[in-house]
């Protein structure tokens, strides 16, 4: 649709997936996964009304469809969005509550070590214009946080059954861990 | 530099547009806009009024920022350090080092290593697109002719910047000294195009953009990305205008979904011929 999935889309095939493009209800037939990338949530969303995406995407994710959504697509997948527009649309597969734009505007992005779960070596976390995740429900898996100011603690990578979401971009780095990580569970 | 271009990675595959209210930007926001850039007057304007064109009052700024939730970018002159250090200071996400505003230096653009916010500048070539990316532009756009809704100048520029990105992959290690010299531009960034085939940065385009056929003629040509300036308000009906725009950058392989999408739009903006404008913004920039 819109936004960086070109780099999701050479992250996965150095991993040897097959990889194609959605952008209308015919792309959608015949996958195993669904990447959501980093853009701008509300067009997105727009887009995904207006090619009438949206109601096949929710059905195949209702049905268990593995989905990773990275920064917007963390928002396009998160059960609350706080900050986002009346209209704005949630696939809300995921019980995490977060907040649009909340480490502020372009100048407080920032890039952070990050340590993650079951990874020996920390992951470079690359946050633009990111989500902060305020609340978390019990049953959804916090793999790794990013600290917010004034020292609190905040989820940056989530899993929960088939759904992986993270507020930072794996997909800009050379890094290819998350994407090794989404990989594994599909199989 | 990860950070700073990370943004023009998210804009990819959207519609940044010029907005002059908060009004307009709501539009803007509603119809899928990734992004809106700020400014007092649109680019026909300017043209039409003459003048010293300049950054946009801060007032008018903040009222766009706090009217929408997408990126608010912003126009400062080319080499006014000032106004991009007061842009950076209101939190603007991307400051524009524009030709459309007045020049304030004739000789040297902004040194924009020194900010934190990312900046965009305008190229007609090559050699231009490389020299700003060397002073730390982290997204290019094709200039065209802005303000005239005529795309010619803004294909001229592409064919030019991807035309020649294309022939410096072909060449051998010892031409590539003289494409630097031929450029102006930095052998370091030359030898990373022959390289990768592409940019270092983004590239969008900008500069004429009036109808969605438009938008995904500059898409097919590659560009990445399009801004709409005088396209959009400056045309008979501009909120499904906008739409069609956003979705026909998304479809622009899909000749069926850009007719579809074309539909019934009303007029588009009145367009200019190039040859018998008085003021050729493009060739302000060194």
């Amino acid at each position: 649709m819109q936004g960086a999935s070109r780099e999701h889309t050479a992250a996965l095939k150095r991993l040897g997936a097959t990889v194609h493009q959605v952008r209308l209800p015919e792309d959608l037939v015949g996958i195993d996964a669904l990447v959501i990338p980093g853009g701008e949530s509300t067009t997105i969303s727009m887009l995904l009304e207006s090619s009438g995406t949206f109601e096949p995407i929710a059905q195949l994710l209702h049905e268990g469809l593995p989905v990773l959504g990275t920064c917007a697509g963390m928002i396009l997948l998160a059960g609350d969005v706080l900050d986002g527009r009346p209209d704005q649309k949630s696939f809300a597969q995921i019980d995490i509550a977060v907040r649009r734009n909340g480490f502020g505007r372009q100048v407080a992005s920032f890039e952070s070590d990050i340590r993650i779960k079951g990874f020996e070596e920390p992951f470079p976390g690359v946050f633009i214009r990111a989500p902060v995740v305020q609340t978390v429900d019990r049953s959804v898996e916090v793999l790794a946080s990013v600290e917010l100011d004034g020292g609190k603690q905040s989820p940056a990578l989530c899993r929960q059954g088939n759904v992986m979401v993270s507020s930072f971009h794996p997909e800009l780095t050379d890094d290819l861990r998350i994407h090794q990580m989404f990989l594994t569970n599909i199989n | 530099m990860r950070v700073k271009r990370g943004l023009a990675d998210m804009l990819r595959g959207g519609v940044i547009m010029d907005v002059v209210t908060p009004a307009e930007a709501k539009i803007a926001e509603d119809a899928g806009a990734v992004a809106v850039m700020a400014l007092e007057r649109v680019p026909a304007d300017i043209r039409r009024d003459g003048g010293v064109a300049r950054m946009s009052d801060p007032v008018m700024i903040e009222g766009i920022q706090a009217a929408v939730t997408i990126p608010v970018m912003a126009k400062a002159r080319i080499g006014h350090f000032a106004e991009a250090q007061i842009l950076e200071s209101l939190g603007v996400d991307y400051v524009d080092e524009s030709e459309v505003l007045t020049p304030a230096d004739e000789s040297h653009h902004i040194d924009k290593w020194s900010f934190t916010v990312p900046f965009v500048c305008g190229a007609t070539n090559l050699g231009e697109a490389l020299r700003r990316i060397s002073e730390g532009a982290c997204m290019i756009r094709s200039k065209g002719e802005a303000g005239t809704g005529n795309i010619v100048e803004a294909v001229r520029h592409l064919r030019s910047i991807l035309g020649d990105i294309r022939k410096i992959t072909q060449a051998d290690e010892a031409e590539l000294f003289d494409w630097a010299k031929q450029l102006q531009a930095p052998l370091g960034l030359v030898q990373e195009v022959a390289e990768t085939g592409s940019l270092p940065v983004p590239m969008f385009c900008a500069g004429g953009i009036a109808t969605p056929a438009d938008a995904s003629l500059v898409m097919q040509l590659g560009a990445e990305a399009v801004f709409v300036g005088s396209g959009i308000f400056k045309s008979e009906d501009p909120a499904p205008r906008a739409k069609a725009i956003v979705e026909a950058v998304t479809h622009y392989e899909d000749p069926a979904m850009v007719a579809k999408v074309s539909r019934g739009l009303g007029d588009a903006m009145p367009g200019l011929e190039i040859g018998e404008l008085e003021t050729k913004l493009a060739e302000r920039g060194w």
